[in-house]
């Protein structure tokens, strides 16, 4: 066969704007091979990632998106140390530079980490010789959500291109969407932004000019193919932007009654974790048309994809 | 057979003939009472074992199971790969336990291909038995490993290529012998 062989372009995964359609498409597909390892009945664990070392640092917590990283790290057959801010000398002072520095000095080859600071795993690519993952950064990025969600719709829809997605909730403080925003975007789908005025910044549409903004939910709800709510997160200060909870779930909750307006096949996601009877009831995120589980299923083989294309050495590299 | 660079030691009409022979050849091999699945290595391994099924089936009456394998990720040179290759599925939608497995490849030259198959299909289940049938086997051999049953046997010397073309992916049946 003379078809070219495609080579993954990029040493790190610090955020989703690098990838161009053909990196993502890639990642969407490895993804699938490995979505067949996690389903088998026997052995869930192949030797792709032997002999190589992981090492999760984590400065923010995290549940899900840890444990995800560590399965995926696990059924890869990799080598994994986890590092806990809470442990480390992180409390006597260290600087993320001389953490990094010491991490180096034992050899690791991938590093996935969390960090409260946007950009910090930009600093770290530039002083490390492994490969980083960004398991989300502040309110910057957080690639490998979105690439789960867009593994879920691309399952679902058979495709992404032209699906009309809206993306709900407290805009402003989620990293979620903004690594959403540059997939669904640079993959075709048609993004409309939903929330309260000070919950959803206009100056988006300066970097997205392809999207939507829409501050009446019931309005965009019957057009939408999927929609993804967010988590109001009011540890991050979401409670200083609106009202009360109260006007914010009769205005942008998704209930029995805002689904009747919705198409009959649309879809739910959810990043989680959820505030039930917030932003979403019960009924529906329970419901027949959520794919809130899926997602959390298909963080695994997304995220083994991505650690088993940034395992390898790498012919021309972009960050 | 010995065979000179740049020689076709097999045109596309043959390959039927020769598929047929290996099906007669693989029935005269088992017992009656062993329970026959084919897998085919991707990629070339999958369309000739789905061709040998059909054969199978018109020689013996009973429908054989044809799975799928992608030996990527059992490599011993994966980490040695410039990038990360591109992995396909492995289908196998029938259980292995006390069937005869059949692996079905292409060419069998180094024997490493064969090895990294056997990891991956016994992490699917325990097979009473392994065979392996290919198209073409030639010399060179890395490890301990045969063929049960091959359609041509060529002897080329190393730095040549043995290709098998089936029509599925490249348009067209054949086998050829280049320099590389």
């Amino acid at each position: 066969m003379t078809a070219e062989r495609y080579i993954f372009p990029h040493k790190h995964l610090l955020g989703i704007e690098p990838l161009s359609p053909r990196d993502i498409t890639a990642l969407l597909d490895q993804a699938q091979a490995f979505e067949e390892v996690c389903e088998r009945p026997n052995i869930k664990i192949v030797p792709a990632l032997r002999k190589k070392l992981v090492v999760n640092l984590f400065f923010e917590n995290s549940t899900r998106t840890r444990n995800s990283f560590e399965i995926a790290e696990k059924r890869l057959s990799a080598e994994i140390i986890n590092f806990d801010a809470d442990t480390s000398s992180l409390n006597k002072g260290e600087t993320l530079i001389d953490t990094a520095m010491n991490l180096q000095a034992m050899h690791p080859d991938l590093i996935v980490m969390r960090h409260s600071a946007p950009g910090a795993h930009t600093l770290l690519s530039r002083h490390m010789k492994a490969s980083i993952i960004n398991a989300g950064d502040g309110s910057h990025e957080h690639p490998t959500q979105a690439l789960l969600d867009a593994y879920t719709l691309r399952k679902h829809f058979g495709r992404l291109e032209g699906l009309r997605v809206a993306i709900v909730g407290d805009i402003r403080n989620s990293r979620v969407v903004r690594s959403n925003l540059w997939l669904l975007n640079r993959m075709g789908a048609k993004v409309t932004l939903v929330g309260p005025p000070t919950l959803v910044p206009q100056e988006m549409k300066a970097t997205w000019p392809g999207i939507e903004i829409c501050h009446d939910f019931d309005a965009v709800l019957p057009e939408q193919d999927a929609i993804m709510m967010l988590r109001a997160q009011f540890e991050r200060g979401t409670g200083a932007y609106i009202p009360g909870q109260g006007e914010y779930s009769r205005f942008y909750q998704l209930n029995p009654a805002r689904m009747k307006r919705a198409r009959k096949d649309v879809v739910v996601l959810h990043p989680g974790p959820i505030n039930r009877g917030l932003e979403i009831t019960s009924d529906v995120a329970d419901g027949p048309n959520n794919l809130i589980l899926d997602q959390v299923t298909n963080g695994v083989p997304v995220r083994m994809a991505v650690l088993f294309m940034l395992s390898n050495p790498h012919g021309e590299q972009v960050p | 057979m010995s065979v000179p660079q740049g020689s076709c030691p097999v045109d596309p009409g043959q390959m039927e003939a020769l598929l047929l022979d290996m099906a007669k050849g693989l029935l005269a091999l088992v017992k009656p009472e062993e329970e026959l699945v084919l897998l085919g290595i991707r990629s070339r391994g999958l369309p000739l074992a789905e061709r040998l099924a059909e054969k199978l089936r018109a020689l013996s009456g009973a429908p054989i199971p044809v799975g799928s394998l992608d030996i990527t990720l059992y490599r011993d040179d994966l980490t040695e790969m410039v990038g990360s290759p591109i992995v396909r599925p492995t289908e196998i939608p029938f259980t292995l336990k006390e069937r005869t497995v059949v692996l079905v490849d292409d060419v069998l030259y180094t024997g490493r291909t064969v090895r990294s198959a056997m990891d991956a299909l016994l992490d699917h289940g325990r097979p009473r038995r392994v065979m392996l049938v290919v198209m073409a086997e030639r010399s060179g051999r890395e490890l301990p490993i045969q063929a049960d049953l091959a359609g041509i046997r060529v002897q080329v010397p190393p730095g040549h290529r043995v290709a098998v073309s089936v029509r599925e992916i490249d348009g067209t049946d054949g086998i050829t012998v280049e320099a590389c």
